[in-house]
């Protein structure tokens, strides 16, 4: 990219956190990449538009744009590739060849993930978004997840409702119904986490520059693991700032979800 | 060809109380808004309705029409999550049948195809099951053996669907990106009500689409109603957008019940979609 000599500024947060769920989808090849949410989204462009350039990806209404295009502009021109209404998607979901990353408003050492409702589902506390796609989600293909605002409320010792089930729920279930669940990462503001441990409890996968151990561990309801050896999350490179900030989110909408 | 021509109060009187109405479209989008303003000034009451929810099942819970909501999701797409909708769960008004959104296209599916269920693994260790104690799992009668969960179908007395366009005899046309799942509303109901933007000739449905743009059949209509801007606050491209500024004004309604005291007098008691549209009017 011979515009990478712009990029002048150091990494933020934002664009160390889109890099981050870009790696998630690192090795997933031909598959429909559907993030939700801005940093998701932007992460998963980064991701086509660099390291995997076979992902198809959702412009999230209704087709397949083959070409890179930004954020927040419903005008921008697309090179539609396909057509997937609402039907289409769900039929992609149970084919398994898709990976998405949802938000998570609580979520549990076993990445139980909870998007329903505070409280008791019968009559909640706070009605969240509801179960959504969350259950075949997770049955059927990899699922990872964005969680803006790592504290110990949104990381839980227990999940008030399970959208999307995790491993411990899995183990009940076992085979071969759960052949196909993945929970692939968890991205936070201060980490990059996985399950990739002898019982599938989350642990540490690298830490955001700056962010220490004792910090995460502070915010975190449950034990997690990992601490003793955690990594750093890389960062972006020049091309990639250079696609992050001028070519998939010129607008800086990725910093909306900082605040 | 039958000529199913009706207004929206002809199709209310067809509806009777406790019944299970489906609602096509898909969030804030081409739902059949005049049907549902019909629904709201009638006398029904205790009504089951399934839906890809969105500002009807909003409308229908802060009027007091419902005794049980059955959704895939209940949002306004540009708002997250459906401010009286909320309310109802918060409050306890509503009961309710929350499933996952794929499962819920099941359910609708099987209810279209007249068998009494379909299977899926969505749900299989989520609280889907825990929130709705009366699903089933299947055991595959194959050599796998799977367990899977069994989507019951929804059948549904009567369906409400709006499209672009439509004939009298009630082939529906849409012309937006997505259908949704408003053929399958209309094959799982007894009785389908269908809403357009527009009527025309049968030999001028192919003016604005091409054929696989034709994905109702009159065979699965009894009504059809001509309402433009009959979605309206809701989308129904490429005809017109959302309405946000409107739909951000029914939103705060939910905090407010003086605002909400003031759009219903203003809104809702429109006797007819036409004064309605005059309502609209005056507004800007």
């Amino acid at each position: 990219m011979s515009n990478s000599e712009q990029v002048t500024a150091e990494a933020t947060i934002d664009e160390i956190c889109v890099m981050a769920c870009a790696e998630a989808f690192r090795g997933d090849g031909e598959i429909l990449c559907n993030p939700i949410g801005t940093v998701p989204i932007v992460g998963g462009r980064l991701a086509r538009a660099t390291f995997e350039p076979d992902l198809v990806y959702t412009d999230t209404v209704s087709v397949l744009p083959a070409n890179d295009f930004p954020v927040g502009d419903p005008d921008a021109p697309k090179v539609v590739e396909s057509w997937v209404p609402y039907r289409t998607v769900f039929d992609i979901v149970w084919s398994g060849k898709r990976h998405v990353m949802m938000g998570a408003s609580q979520i549990d050492q076993w990445g139980n993930q909870n998007i329903a409702a505070i409280g008791d589902f019968r009559q909640p506390k706070a009605q969240l978004l509801g179960l959504r796609g969350a259950p075949g989600n997770l049955i059927n293909h990899p699922t990872s997840y964005w969680v803006p605002n790592h504290s110990t409320r949104s990381f839980v010792a227990s999940v008030d409702v399970v959208s999307g089930p995790g491993y411990d729920r899995m183990r009940e279930i076992g085979s071969p119904g759960n052949r196909y669940h993945e929970v692939r990462r968890v991205v936070s503001n201060l980490g990059v986490f996985d399950f990739q441990t002898d019982d599938n409890r989350m642990r540490i996968a690298s830490l955001h520059p700056g962010v220490t151990v004792e910090q995460v561990v502070e915010a975190t309801a449950f034990e997690l693991a990992g601490t003793d050896d955690a990594a750093e999350t890389r960062l972006p490179t020049d091309e990639e700032l250079y696609l992050i900030r001028e070519v998939l989110d010129p607008g800086g909408a990725r910093k909306a979800e900082f605040r | 060809m039958v000529d199913k021509r009706m207004t929206e109060d002809e199709v209310v009187a067809e509806l009777k109380d406790g019944m299970t109405i489906g609602i096509g479209g898909w969030g804030s989008r081409r739902k059949p808004m005049s049907l549902v303003r019909a629904m709201l000034r009638s006398d029904l009451k205790d009504l089951t309705v399934v839906a890809y929810g969105g500002p009807d099942i909003g409308l229908l819970c802060a009027a007091g029409k419902l005794r049980r909501a059955v959704y895939g999701f209940v949002s306004l797409d540009s708002i997250p999550l459906e401010p009286h909708f909320r309310q109802a769960r918060q409050s306890g008004a509503i009961e309710f049948t929350e499933l996952d959104e794929g499962a819920f296209y099941l359910g609708l599916l099987a209810a279209a195809h007249r068998v009494p269920f379909y299977p899926t693994r969505a749900g299989l260790g989520s609280d889907m099951l825990t929130m709705n104690p009366e699903l089933r799992t299947v055991t595959s009668p194959y050599d796998d053996g799977e367990e899977l969960v069994a989507i019951p179908a929804f059948k549904l007395d009567a369906a409400l669907i709006h499209m672009n366009r439509a004939d009298a005899a009630g082939n529906g046309q849409f012309l937006g990106p997505d259908l949704y799942f408003d053929d399958l509303f209309a094959m799982a109901a007894d009785k389908t009500y269908l809403s357009t933007e527009k009527i025309v000739p049968t030999e001028n449905l192919l003016d604005e689409g091409p054929v696989h743009t034709l994905r109702i059949q009159r065979i699965f209509t009894d009504g059809v109603v001509e309402a433009p801007q009959g979605a309206h606050f809701t989308e129904c491209p490429p005809d017109y957008g959302r309405d946000e500024a409107f739909q951000r004004e029914y939103a705060a309604t939910a905090r407010d019940p003086e605002a909400w005291e003031a759009f219903r007098s203003t809104y809702l008691e429109s006797p007819s979609h036409a004064e309605y549209l005059k309502a609209l009017e005056a507004r800007s």
